[in-house]
């Protein structure tokens, strides 16, 4: 029985396979319309993601399954002090499959090893979320037609953008990609991924200015300023604004730059950006659904 | 001087850092074993100024001494059968190791499920760094005794 836990639990073989059912289902959606008929999902989540929760469901429901589940820990045992390990055996006996979101980090880890049912990491603190990672390259490959050779820039909050840290980790592993770190001083990326890129020989530049390197990229990752994150106030509206991404300097790139972002939006993508062509963000939402999809597919054991 | 007597089959821990034996012993579970062990504390050394020695008479297939190399692989270990020091064992940084670090990060898992043993994975070798199982935060081995 297999789990996802983090995005480099696969192979980039076996991504391979999962983008080209991802791209399969996007095709031909009737086909896989009843595919997971009589299995049930279970979403699990001790923390609200309301986006994340909705995109396993609709997933599983395009499939033809149906869902059950929690969306905050306050309606679940736990309220009542019921251990992961315990909740997830008796999820087993209502669920086929479960998407497990929890503020801990490993939680995921400890209901996959207990659990008689393949476990999803649907995001567990500051830790892991598999399925955005998985989101972005399918997008990318989708989009871009291939997942090597091009220029990345990721741009914002760098520090603590688990998204960023995950979606570097998944791309050292093609062939020539360079990457453009774009981020306040405050917010640079941090030196463990600086080292292992080093360490691989992964080509990369650190600045401070988008405009300066609009025109070199093929891709632009904006992530926000996340105001959780931040001990004061200050700091946050110092560095909120830090970025805004225009029409303006969407003239500076090139006519097939594709801009993405995990959601959700603050202000760091003007709305006027939304009806460019290049800005890829929402069509990113819907490759979550079908890469979903793809995931419940291939856990499960169902062949398309 | 103070005089203890040979041990006929078992380890000799030379060159433990002085005042840290009783954490060896007890990182050992020398505690849970129905064994003769001599807790020798600051004995004079030429080398450490101070040092702590551990003698275990035992069967030298009953002791798993894998953690040391975690603790302090500074540490001596002698192998004595009939008396004799027949072996001195390399000491090497154990591949996971249970139940001897606490994970500090207060957004672990393991910080809210009390029956959750504490595992580390060693993922650098070269640097000593071992990472928690469940949210990979980063410890170096020099941190043992902080902890």
């Amino acid at each position: 029985m297999r789990h996802l836990m983090s995005p480099l639990d696969f192979s980039t073989e076996e991504l391979d396979r999962l983008f080209t059912l991802a791209e399969d289902i996007e095709q031909n959606p009737a086909r896989y319309a009843h595919a997971c008929e009589g299995k049930k999902l279970a979403t699990c989540f001790y923390e609200p993601s309301t986006r994340t929760r909705l995109s396993f469901e609709s997933a599983m429901l395009n499939l033809g399954g149906s869902v059950l589940g929690f969306s905050d820990a306050n309606s679940s045992s736990a309220a009542k002090g019921e251990s992961v390990s315990d909740t997830i055996r008796v999820i087993s006996c209502f669920a086929d499959i479960c998407a497990m979101r929890h503020p801990k980090e490993g939680a995921p880890m400890v209901a996959a090893s207990r659990s008689s049912i393949p476990v999803i990491n649907a995001g567990d603190g500051g830790h892991q979320h598999p399925t955005q990672t998985l989101t972005d390259l399918l997008t990318i490959r989708a989009i871009k037609k291939r997942l090597d050779n091009f220029t990345i820039g990721l741009c914002g909050d760098l520090k603590f953008g688990r998204t960023v840290h995950s979606l570097i980790n998944a791309l050292v592993r093609y062939e020539n990609i360079h990457f453009v770190f774009i981020s306040p001083e405050e917010l640079t990326i941090p030196d463990y991924i600086i080292e292992m890129l080093r360490e691989k020989n992964v080509s990369f530049q650190e600045v401070r200015k988008l405009e300066e390197v609009m025109p070199d990229l093929d891709i632009l990752y904006m992530t926000r300023v996340q105001k959780e994150r931040f001990f004061n106030e200050e700091d946050y509206v110092r560095l909120k604004d830090y970025y805004i991404l225009d029409k303006e300097k969407m003239e500076l790139a090139k006519p097939d730059m594709i801009v993405l972002h995990p959601l959700p939006r603050v202000n760091e993508i003007s709305v006027e950006v939304d009806d460019d062509p290049r800005a890829v963000y929402f069509r990113q939402v819907q490759y979550g659904v079908y890469v979903r999809m793809a995931l419940l597919l291939t856990l499960l054991g169902i062949e398309g | 001087m103070l005089n203890v007597g040979k041990i006929e089959e078992g380890f000799v821990l030379d060159h433990i850092k002085a005042g840290k034996s009783m954490s060896i012993y007890k990182h050992l579970g020398l505690d849970k074993l129905d064994c003769t062990v001599a807790i020798i504390k600051n004995a004079r050394s030429g080398k450490m100024g101070k040092k702590d020695i551990l003698k275990v008479e035992c069967d030298i297939n009953t002791l798993n001494l894998d953690i040391l190399g975690f603790l302090d692989h500074n540490i001596t270990v002698n192998v004595v059968k009939n008396c004799e020091i027949v072996q001195k064992l390399p000491l090497s940084l154990p591949k996971e190791i249970k139940n001897v670090l606490k994970c500090k990060n207060p957004r672990c898992i393991t910080s809210i499920e009390q029956e959750l043993p504490h595992i580390f994975v060693l993922t650098d070798e070269a640097k000593e760094i071992y990472r928690c199982k469940y949210c990979e935060e980063k410890y170096g081995s020099k941190d043992s005794f902080k902890i």
